[in-house]
């Protein structure tokens, strides 16, 4: 009985002390596992402040490159657009030097456009008629309205006595023009040289009928006809432009001929009619 | 159709010829020339003016006459009415302002003179 207690007992001790045992062997092992699981967050907590500090290094370094790089760039940018800039700045100086130009030439362009229309109106009327009176009428228009003359005279010459006689008159009388002979004084000088006389100084004349301010020969080529006499400017006429020379040049032609054109149209209707009431008179 | 009928009032076709190469500047302008004050009124009732430009010594009827004319009948009154004049007729221009011309021009006649006060009478820009 007591065997059998005592054997039971042993086992009993024998199974405690295995219990034991393996209970160490557990305890020992995640003991190790323990260790290592240690040891491993140590690797890796070592990891990763080489980690961290690697990442603080490239950053820091990184971190003066990229502006750097980003700054030049837009340096260059702006050095690009400030050069664009200053092109078109350029460009728009060049536009509006340009723009001046072409303002100044337009109203160079209007102004031989103006001048143009007065000479064409001019010649279209001198031509629009073989009416001597009416002839003579355009020319004093255009003289009082192109020109701007306010007193001047018209002469024509007389091939057979050689001396120029006022035919019309503007702002004086037909009277007191006097007659002039060919080659005598200023008047009869344009008359005979085929050249134009314009006074010295327009502001100190004072009417001489013998030596007007401004005398033009009307001629068909080398022949003169007559001469225009002005002796008197309207009040806002002070000098005469460019174009006023034009129309004097203008007159000298086209006047004596539309003056001869329509003298001769009127001689031949005058001997015309006078032909015919022979004819009538023959053949009544 | 025209934009603007403008009535030149002129004995002389010289200036009017001067006048409507001038006016002719104007886009849309439809000109009618008359020879004097009656050939103008006659014209004028015949159509609708814009504008109408007289000189002032003429045959038969004046400019003056012609623009008082104008101004007194309901029809026509409000018809700008620009006076050509030479400088010298100071008195005259004053007259035909008080008539009721709206302005004036003197001879000798510059187109550009012309151009702007029709531009500014007719109202464009």
């Amino acid at each position: 009985m007591v065997d059998k207690k005592t054997k039971t007992g042993v086992r009993m001790q024998k199974d405690d002390e295995r219990l034991v045992h393996n209970r160490g062997e557990e305890f020992l092992q995640v003991f190790k596992k323990g260790a290592e699981f240690t040891q491993d967050l140590l690797r890796e907590n070592e990891r990763l402040r080489f980690r961290v500090l690697d990442l603080e290094k490239s950053q820091m370094g990184g971190g003066e490159t990229a502006p750097a790089v980003e700054v030049k760039k837009l340096t260059e940018r702006i050095a690009d657009l400030e050069q664009e800039k200053q092109e078109i700045l350029d460009r728009i100086k060049q536009v509006e030097e340009e723009n001046q130009d072409f303002a100044a030439r337009y109203l160079e362009i209007e102004d031989e456009n103006n001048n143009l229309a007065n000479l064409y109106i001019a010649s279209y009327q001198l031509h629009s008629t073989l009416d001597f009176k009416e002839v003579l009428q355009i020319i004093t228009e255009i003289i009082i309205n192109l020109i701007g003359a306010e007193e001047f005279a018209i002469m024509l010459l007389d091939e057979k006595s050689h001396e120029l006689q006022a035919v019309t008159t503007e702002g004086v009388e037909l009277s007191e023009v006097p007659t002039v002979r060919l080659g005598k004084g200023v008047i009869g000088e344009v008359a005979s040289s085929g050249e134009s006389h314009f006074a010295a100084d327009f502001d100190s004349y004072e009417r001489d009928f013998g030596a007007p301010m401004v005398c033009i020969p009307l001629k068909i080529k080398d022949h003169v006809i007559g001469v225009l006499a002005i002796y008197k400017l309207l009040m806002q006429k002070k000098e005469f432009a460019p174009v006023d020379y034009e129309l004097f040049t203008l007159l000298a032609g086209h006047a004596a001929t539309a003056i001869f054109s329509s003298r001769l149209y009127s001689d031949s209707e005058r001997k015309l009619s006078t032909i015919q009431g022979f004819i009538g008179l023959l053949t009544k | 159709m025209s934009e603007y009928n403008v009535l030149i009032v002129e004995d002389s076709p010289t200036m009017r010829q001067l006048i409507a190469f001038a006016l002719k500047r104007i886009r849309g302008v439809r000109i009618v020339e008359a020879n004097d004050g009656v050939d103008g009124l006659k014209k004028l009732s015949s159509e609708r003016f814009d504008l109408i430009l007289t000189d002032i010594n003429m045959p038969i009827m004046d400019g003056l006459k012609l623009v008082s004319l104008v101004r007194n009948d309901a029809n026509y009154r409000s018809i700008p009415i620009v006076v050509i004049t030479t400088e010298g007729a100071q008195e005259d221009r004053e007259r035909a302002l008080a008539l009721g011309a709206n302005d004036y021009i003197t001879k000798p006649i510059q187109p550009t003179k012309i151009l702007d006060v029709a531009r500014k009478l007719l109202r464009i820009v």
